[in-house]
């Protein structure tokens, strides 16, 4: 059967959003399914993210906007699946689009009919807590922004009809029914929220108003929520003073069928936690917990400082009973453990960390696409596979998988993106469309005219800065033609209008006030190109994150501050300068340094894709840390697939694999790096398009409890190792947990310890029955599916003893035997143990090496020397820098199968560079005037990169040449060269000073009497 | 116009005549930041919610060894008060060594400013990382107390 180079995504979440853009990046046809009227899935209800406290939304808006107008991804929302017949590599699926009853090709979502439509219903999106019309668009934001007629609601007046001016409501629109072809099908349709109707008796919920679920006080958060922001008792709209959480709800729960940990509710409740005492001064919140589940990158360091800055009360106790009210004020009351002492207190707000479950399709989709559920009806995977399913040519991403945060989702999402683009790399560019922006406008000879649009961003800037105000000030600016202010000016719609205003007014220079150039100045520069403006045209002014949000509590000077970064961009747009585009040929290859699974995973995956691979291993053998673990935790033969592992690799000429190599040097740019290897002592120099960093972590060698004083002393690793020799005699055992993490000086969560313990005493308790195991821990941290290992060492019988860092256990010598000490927190007396065995588990460190690695490819690493990401939340595979990118342990501690989702991630984001055969590239890079150089050299020895070389010209001059190719644009030639030869674009000399006057401005305002005036005056001398 | 215009200041100076202790104008300053550390690490002092004195404004350039000693100069002609120039740690630097040549050139330039008359405190270049939300905010902060104690640039009250 023939292959067909397109893929059917069903779920647009974050998930389906990033699988979408990876492959119609990398030169395939997408069809992005939703059963939703609009993508975007439960990451768009959020109001922040941890552990960044990134503001969702801005976050998440590029990508829903890349989403949504990317030439190779059709949306087809409002869908459902009706059909799938074929095999991997050709399938064709029947899709029906229920009718919006509203034209997307009219709709320009402006939102009158909403102000006219008089039927109110509850809000989902708000989880009930505002109300919306029954014609609507999900949320402000909202891909594509399509309004849809809620039939079940809608009693046919007609009055939207009538007041719609594109045209585009349309009644009798029915029902359609499409047929796609394509070669490979990834789901991710995401999950749902525990149904918290079935906890009523214990919690209230839906019967005492001031109950409410975490998705709902997320809602609460958001600026566009029902309170703008603030966080409301239900029942009288009062402040609350203190709040509770009561963690576990829906999860680690057999009686109700849910044993798993849903992974993320502890970090969502510090979260909001967090967040609500900062949007609701002196609100106290208490979060009430079983094990404190900070597993992730820098999570415990939020836990941390949630506790000591922001004051955060957590209690450690069984699971919250139940909740009961006051019926005069509906105050709620808790019953809990505290020092041993039962307590009873009263809260104003009580919020429930609601569980997740598998999405309400998923008996559907398993039945259509005829894959495989587990008991608890998510997908089911296995280690070796996170993202594949039963049927092949069917992939599977993010929480439909098991429950996991956004990080985890975006990687599993990219892996199954390169293992549906794996299949069909045959037929890569066959059905997508070439990207064409409208011819460039020549603005040579135009005088500025500007057009500035100042955004809300929700309340984040427009609760502080008075945005109005601003907007009437910058209309009063030389060359400032148009100004206006958005709620969101990264929306969908507003880019739309932004490129709309650009070709109506002429402009010729555009400028956003907002947030950070780091995170939108590239989408914004493609609005403009939009419009036929070179991207070079626009200017960013930021007033979020370095105005509103550090001026929080002084809104007048946030107000004048932002005017003035506002009119400082107005002074540098002046000057800006349309640059050339250069093109660059990328070497179709990539290099991936450490030989270990990811490694060995994700050159396979590259050779797969069709590019070659090199794989560079510092030792003398391939598979890294996994060479000392045996079998998993649903005892999976690790040797065997290790073996197998190899065999792939030596028998696929596209890997050649180096060994006792390491990397000595390292220099070009994306599509043309250039690698100095020493292998076993030799030379060797390798051409390269892109790197991924896969060089993992070891084993932390402990210097507490002991280690190496005893033989019968071990950590995990080697304990595993006898035991799997069947060389451990004894009968009990005891394992320490945490040992060298979750300290001062390292204060990270090593991630995988906790699930290592229990694998390994679960087998301690196969294999001899008779034996006890204790196990003392600070929290248990056995999130996701793994909680039902650790709920099968409690049934066998393994024995939990808690401590923590004030309270650790002691390790001594008891003649030959060993003895430790520690208190029981729970009986709270000293107990003494005499194991024949003590086996720590030890922390996960971060390799040596990555401090050199990291030098030489220019990119950053994390305070606790992991590499550093491009961004927590949604680059988790990437550097900053482009074409390096990153997997596996190297990132952060975790699990074999993680690391194999992130080994595939990182080639789908690696494809979507290599697929090209040539990259466009606009150069902001330093040119000479050949007539004032005069052949000094000064900038040919100043350069770090050898970019800029003297030749000889015509006359037999001296000039300096600087190579395009080699130009890094840093600027630092132009400052050194002593006859202002050298010009940086974009940088150029007048661009930045004209920034400095224009911040001066202010002072010779303030300094001479009449305000206007002095304005005004200052104004001329700037454009100078 | 002409109205607001007529209402407004007398609104400002009170303003001003409540917030600061006399002689009472607020200092102003301004901030070179490079793109890949320091500029983060100011975003990130907002992501954090990290407060810090409104008198500061960033400017943005790619690398601090990208920094005309003109640019700093031209600054305290103009009536800035005090400059601040942020880059990457040494050995961070994301051109290599863009921030040491930033040092160099600095150092020579508060020799100058001294001689000129022109208070060399007024111009100070940090370190700030990507990570450093922290220690932007503080720098901020410890930076404008200096200058409130040095006082107006002089040579801009001269001028005018
Ligand atoms: S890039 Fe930060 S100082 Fe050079």
């Amino acid at each position: 059967m023939e292959k067909i180079g397109a893929v059917m995504i069903a779920g647009g979440g974050i998930a389906g959003m990033q699988s979408a853009l990876d492959l119609a990046d990398s030169g395939f046809k997408v069809y992005l399914v939703d059963s939703s009227p609009t993508i975007g899935g439960a990451m768009s209800q959020l109001d922040k993210t941890f552990p960044t406290n990134d503001c969702a939304m801005c976050i998440m808006a590029p990508k829903l906007v890349e989403t949504g107008r990317h030439h190779n991804i059709e949306l087809l929302t409002n869908s459902s699946i009706k059909d799938v017949k074929g095999e991997a590599g050709n399938f064709t699926i029947k899709v029906t689009k229920t009718a919006r009853r509203v034209r997307e090709d009219k709709c320009t979502g402006c939102g009158i009919c909403t102000l006219f439509c008089p039927i109110e219903v509850p809000d989902s999106y708000n989880k009930g807590m505002k109300l919306r019309k029954a014609i609507y668009v999900r949320y402000p934001q909202a891909v594509p922004p399509t309004h849809t007629i809620d039939m079940e609601h809608c009693i046919g007046c007609g009055i939207c009809e009538s007041q719609c001016k594109a045209n585009a409501i349309e009644y009798a629109q029915s029902d359609e029914e499409r047929e796609l072809n394509v070669g490979a099908i990834i789901v991710s349709p995401g999950f749902d929220e525990f149904n918290l109707e079935l906890m009523r008796r214990e919690y209230g919920f839906g019967l005492f108003p001031n109950v409410i679920s975490s998705p709902q006080l997320e809602r609460m958060l958001s600026a566009t929520g029902p309170y703008r922001g603030l966080v409301l008792r239900p029942s009288d709209g009062k402040m609350p003073k203190k709040v509770a959480f009561i963690q576990c709800v829906g999860s680690r729960d057999r009686s109700i069928g849910n044993p798993y940990c849903s992974s993320v509710c502890c970090m969502f409740a510090i979260k909001e936690a967090v967040i609500a005492q900062e949007h609701n001064q002196g609100l106290q919140a208490h979060i009430f917990f079983m094990d404190m589940r900070a597993y992730g990158k820098e999570f415990d360091d939020y836990y941390i400082r949630a506790e000591q800055e922001h004051g955060i009360l957590f209690t450690r106790n069984n699971r919250i009973a139940d909740v009961s009210q006051d019926p005069k004020t509906q105050n709620l009351i808790l019953n809990y453990i505290k020092d041993g002492e039962m307590k009873s207190e009263e809260f104003d707000l009580v919020v429930l960390s609601v569980g997740m479950v598998f999405p309400k399709d998923a008996k559907n989709l398993a039945e259509k696409f005829g894959i495989n559920l587990n008991e608890f009806n998510f997908c089911d995977t296995d280690i070796f596979n996170p993202t594949s399913t039963n049927i092949p040519g069917i992939f599977v991403a993010g929480a439909f998988e098991a429950p996991k945060d956004i990080p985890g989702t975006v990687a599993q999402a990219s892996g199954a993106a390169a293992h549906a683009s794996a299949l069909v790399s045959g037929q890569r560019d066959t059905l997508v469309v070439e990207k064409t922006f409208p011819e460039e406008i020549d603005i040579g000879g135009q005088d500025p005219r500007i057009g500035v649009f100042v955004c809300h961003c929700g309340i984040n800037i427009g609760g502080v800065v008075d945005v109005p105000e601003v907007v009437e000030y910058v209309k009063t600016l030389p060359n400032v033609v148009y100004a206006e202010h958005n709620l969101y000016t990264c929306s969908q719609d507003t880019q739309e209008k932004i490129k709309q205003i650009a070709q109506e007014q002429n402009l010729n220079r555009v400028i956003v006030a907002s947030c950070t150039p780091r995170t939108h100045g590239p989408l914004f520069q493609n609005t403009i190109r939009g419009a036929g403006l070179n991207p070079y045209l626009f200017e960013m002014a930021n007033i979020r994150d370095q105005c509103s949000w550090v001026h929080m509590h002084e809104p007048d000077k946030a107000t004048d501050k932002a005017k003035a970064l506002v009119r400082m961009a107005v002074a540098r747009a002046r000057l800006l300068e349309p640059l050339p585009k250069s093109e660059i040929e990328i070497s179709p290859s990539a290099i991936i340094i450490g030989g270990g699974v990811t490694g060995m995973n994700a050159a396979l995956m590259i050779a797969e894709e069709g590019y070659d691979a090199y794989l560079i291993e510092k030792t003398d053998k391939l598979g890294g840390i996994v060479n000392r673990l045996h079998y998993g935790l649903r005892g999976e033969d690790i040797r065997k697939y290790l073996t197998e592992l190899k065999s792939k690799i030596d028998s696929n000429d596209k890997i050649k694999v180096y060994l006792n190599t390491t990397l000595e040097n390292f220099s070009g740019f994306v599509g043309n790096y250039e690698a100095e290897l020493n292998v076993n002592g030799n030379k060797e120099t390798l051409k390269t398009g892109v790197v991924i960093v896969a060089t993992g972590g070891k084993e932390y060698k402990p210097e507490e409890y002991m280690y190496g004083e005893h033989d019968r002393i071990l950590t995990q690793l080697e304990f595993g190792e006898l035991l799997n020799e069947g060389k451990v005699k004894g009968k009990e055992f005891v394992m320490i947990q945490c040992v060298g993490s979750r300290e001062e000086h390292r204060p990270y969560c090593s991630r995988i310890c906790c699930t290592h313990a229990i694998k390994n005493a679960l087998k301690i308790r196969e294999l001899h029955p008779d034996s006890k195991v204790y196990i003392l821990f600070k929290d248990m941290r056995t999130y996701g599916f793994r909680e039902i290992y650790y709920e099968d060492a409690t049934r066998e019988g393994v024995l939990f003893i808690r401590f923590d860092n004030e309270t650790k256990p002691k390790v001594s010598k008891d003649g030959d035997g060993i003895k430790i000490e520690v208190l029981d927190h729970f009986i709270q007396e000293d107990v003494a143990l005499y194991p024949d065995y003590l086996i720590l588990s030890p922390a996960t460190l971060p390799n040596e090496g990555n401090y050199d690695l990291a030098q030489m490819l220019k990119v950053p690493l994390s305070k606790d020397k992991f590499f550093l990401e491009a961004h927590m939340k949604l680059r988790p595979v990437e550097f900053a820098t482009e074409g390096v990118f990153l997997a596996g342990l190297a990132h952060s501690p975790k699990f074999f199968n993680e690391c194999i989702s992130e080994a595939n991630a990182a080639v789908s984001r690696a494809c979507t560079v290599l697929s090209k055969r040539i990259m466009e590239a606009y150069s902001a890079i330093s040119v000479v005037d050949e007539f004032k150089c005069i052949g000094c050299g000064t900038c040919e020895e100043i350069c770090e990169y050898h970019a800029p070389s003297l030749v000889e010209k015509g006359s037999g001059k001296l000039v300096s040449e600087i190579n395009k190719a080699l130009c890094k644009g840093c600027g630092a030639c132009a400052v050194a060269c002593c006859n202002g030869a050298i010009t940086t674009l974009h940088f150029k000399n007048d661009q930045i000073l004209s920034m400095v006057e224009s911040a001066a401005e202010e002072l010779k305002r303030e300094s001479s009497k009449p305000a206007e005036e002095a304005q005004t005056g200052a104004s001329t001398s700037g454009a100078d | 116009m002409a109205g607001e215009a007529s209402t407004k200041p007398p609104a400002d100076s009170e303003h001003h005549e409540a917030q600061t202790p006399p002689p009472g104008e607020p200092i102003n300053l301004i901030a070179f930041c490079c793109n890949w550390c320091s500029y983060a690490g100011a975003d990130l002092a907002g992501v954090s919610r990290l407060q810090y004195p409104p008198n500061v404004k960033i400017i943005r350039v790619m690398c601090t060894g990208r920094i005309e000693p003109e640019f700093l100069l031209h600054a305290f002609e103009l009536g800035i008060d005090g400059v601040l120039v942020c880059g990457c740690h040494i050995g961070d630097c994301h051109y290599i060594s863009g921030n040491e040549k930033a040092e160099v050139r600095i150092n020579t330039l508060k020799k100058l400013m001294d001689m000129i008359g022109i208070d060399s405190r007024r111009l100070r270049l940090e370190w700030v990382s990507a990570s450093e939300g922290t220690r932007f905010a503080e720098t901020v902060k410890d930076f404008k107390e200096q200058i409130e104690k040095l006082g107006k640039n002089k040579i801009y009250i001269a001028q005018s």
